[in-house]
């Protein structure tokens, strides 16, 4: 079954839960995430999406559960293991995590000086192609400080797919951006899967760019995934939690008038 | 009361934890610097900052230093009518305590704040994580190239400390005092052994190693420090920490070996 | 050519460093691994009341060794030392050795008087004339009861 579900899933994620200082942040979340395809991982802040990206790059240790990355589960893997399949991935992360103390080119270079043998010649070159593909190539020597917001993006994303990684990992590629930078971001994230067939796990939720860009969604709720499927599926969701995340309503809160009063008083 | 107590309780619990994960640190930092490939150039980069570009605080301070003890040494030998032992008593005073001590003490306001920042920030913006995401050992890539310009550059700014500081004295005697140039050159020879030149190197070695220990840790474990005390706050709290922690290590072990040596 | 700065600019500091250091082993501390031609003798001594190993030895005021190592004989109660004499400095058999301190609360150090024998030591025998530490006490009574001192 494994083999099976390997060939089909870049990612299949079982049961699992992540335990935080006694506070429970992922209970028994179940998810496949196809080859090639755009998964787009949704929800409310403090829903768990932060959390399940760190346990599927490795960063963080589940409590339980397993989670199947390109075959490896990474729940369960010893660090050499899981360098392994990181190699085969690429992150873009939120902030663009770029090195400070490095020129946007070094940064990209990096992945490649310290898994590969290429002379120096190559390794421009490469650089350049992928500089060049997010539309940077005018910034190669700038340091990371001198860069915009959407630069930093750009910068991030050619240094995730430096290695041609199967899979890409790209946090919040939105947030922050003026609406025709993330729309050109989302052209760019699109393209990427065309272009080389590679397996994209969005986190994020900017609703706009995420039907733009969807092959599947999944939608977290309190440490659940509540909703998985097509964009045309989660639009026709009959849960109210979801179509209230859809018409931006804000979070009702259940709660009686007296208890709330009693909360705001201290109990006395 | 009670809740005094279990304060005590956490915060000697959380020092513990902190002390375990710093020498934790060093044990696998050593490892996987044993581990091919070698790079030479970020040591390079980090001797520069850690060691060049301290060079003329270290000068400055280093002349200054030997010119107080001087001062301070002549007034009391001349007391005693034994001027001829100022010489004995600078360069005694300044290879075995004051050059190893306030070298490791400059260094650690000047390079080991900064490295702790610097590490601190790279934590918070993530950087620490995309360089684990890219299949890179944070350890190797960049704790041990500090940790290595550490304990290579203590010791050489010891030394240019110690020898600067031997001249500041020397001018205060020679050209102050007009004491005669022999009898301050001799009274230094004929005082100071390889025994002192070695403590003081072993002492600048170790303080090299451990400040840059703690600097490093503090930074690199930022986000497992206190809850509440994250992002630039943190960063700055870190670092303070850090500098404290640092210079009393290097005071306290300098009595350790002065003790056991 | 930034990166060739960074590097010529740390060699600098290295070399400093190197040489600040060599500066202090060879010169100031008169290193033990940097041994001067010579060969050793040894003395027993009743009392070298705080000569230690590297201290001077001295011969008409001038340094003309060290001394290397020193022991307890308990057999007779004595103190063995070594002396490490340069090369070219002769010692007569009826050399005498003493122990002498430089000041009043100076170091202790030896001091050697030529003796009158054409008979010279070599390396591993003894000088069999020596003469103890005086302390300050029994040189003052010595004063105070004699009249002369030495």
């Amino acid at each position: 079954m494994s083999t099976d579900n390997s060939q089909r899933n870049a990612i299949s994620i079982r049961n699992l839960v992540v335990d935080y200082s006694q506070r429970r942040i992922l209970s028994d979340v179940n998810l496949d995430i196809p080859m090639g395809q755009i998964m787009v991982i949704m929800g409310q802040s403090g829903a768990g999406k932060t959390t399940l990206l760190r346990c599927l790059l490795g960063l963080k240790k589940p409590t339980s559960g397993s989670l199947h990355i390109l075959g490896t589960d990474i729940a369960s893997a010893s660090l050499r293991e899981i360098n392994k399949v990181r190699i085969q991935m690429g992150v873009a992360f939120q902030g663009g995590a770029l090195f400070s103390s490095m020129s946007v080119a070094e940064n990209i270079q990096l992945a490649l000086r310290e898994h590969t043998n290429l002379d120096e010649k190559t390794i421009e070159i490469m650089t350049r192609i992928k500089l060049d593909m997010v539309n940077m190539l005018p910034a190669e020597h700038l340091m990371p400080a001198e860069l915009s917001g959407g630069m930093t993006k750009r910068a991030a994303l050619a240094r995730a797919i430096i290695m041609d990684p199967k899979l890409l990992f790209f946090d919040e590629p939105s947030a922050g951006l003026d609406p025709s930078t993330a729309a050109e971001l989302d052209q760019l994230i699109i393209t990427l899967k065309n272009t080389m067939r590679m397996t994209i796990v969005v986190v994020t939720h900017e609703l706009d760019s995420i039907f733009k860009i969807a092959d599947h969604i999944a939608v977290m709720s309190n440490g659940l995934i509540i909703e998985t499927g097509t964009p045309q599926q989660i639009t026709a969701s009959t849960n109210p939690e979801i179509q209230g995340m859809l018409n931006r309503k804000p979070r009702e809160t259940i709660v009686d008038t007296d208890t709330h009063l009693r909360r705001l008083t201290g109990g006395v | 009361m009670l809740k005094s107590i279990e304060n005590i309780g956490a915060i000697v619990i959380s020092s513990l934890e902190q002390t375990g994960r710093t020498f934790n640190l060093l044990l696998i930092v050593f490892w996987e610097l044993l581990q091919p490939p070698y790079r030479l150039y970020p040591i390079v980069r980090q001797m520069y900052f850690i060691g060049a570009r301290s060079l003329t605080l270290i000068i400055v301070s280093g002349v200054t230093i030997g010119m107080v003890l001087g001062l301070q040494f002549y007034n009391i030998l001349e007391r005693f009518g034994a001027v001829d032992l100022l010489g004995a008593g600078v360069a005694l005073s300044v290879i075995r305590e004051l050059g190893p001590v306030m070298t490791s003490l400059m260094v650690v306001g000047r390079a080991g704040s900064s490295i702790t920042a610097e590490l601190g920030i790279m934590r918070i913006t993530e950087q620490v994580d995309a360089l684990e995401c890219m299949a890179i050992s944070p350890g190797k890539f960049l704790i041990a190239p500090k940790l290595v310009a550490g304990l290579l550059s203590v010791p050489l700014l010891t030394m240019v400390f110690d020898f600067v500081a031997l001249f500041g004295g020397y001018f205060v005697g020679v050209y102050m005092f007009g004491l005669p140039e022999g009898s301050y050159m001799n009274g230094m020879t004929d005082a100071i052994e390889w025994v002192d030149v070695r403590l003081g190197l072993v002492k600048s070695v170790i303080f090299g190693l451990l400040i840059t220990l703690i600097c490093c840790a503090r930074g690199f474990y930022m986000h497992l420090g206190k809850a509440g005390s994250q992002g630039a706050e943190g960063v700055s709290s870190v670092t303070t920490d850090a500098v404290v922690m640092s210079s009393i290590a290097v005071l306290f072990s300098d009595f350790l070996i002065g003790a056991l040596i | 050519m930034k990166r060739l700065n960074l590097q010529l600019l740390t060699g600098i500091f290295v070399m400093l460093g190197l040489a600040a250091f060599s500066y202090q082993a060879v010169t100031i501390g008169g290193g033990n691994f940097r041994q001067q031609p010579g060969y050793t003798l040894m003395a027993r001594f009743d009392n070298i009341s705080g000569l230690r190993p590297g201290g001077i030895i001295e011969a008409a005021g001038v340094r003309v060794g060290t001394v290397s190592k020193i022991e307890f004989d308990p057999d007779n109660y004595q103190a063995i030392v070594t002396l490490r004499i340069n090369e070219g400095v002769p010692v007569q058999e009826d050399a005498i050795a003493a122990v002498r301190t430089q000041g009043i609360i100076g170091e202790k150090y030896i001091k050697l008087t030529a003796g009158g024998f054409p008979d010279l030591l070599s390396d591993g025998m003894q000088i069999t004339e020596t003469e103890s530490a005086v302390s300050l006490e029994e040189l003052v009574s010595k004063y105070i009861f004699s009249g002369s001192s030495e």
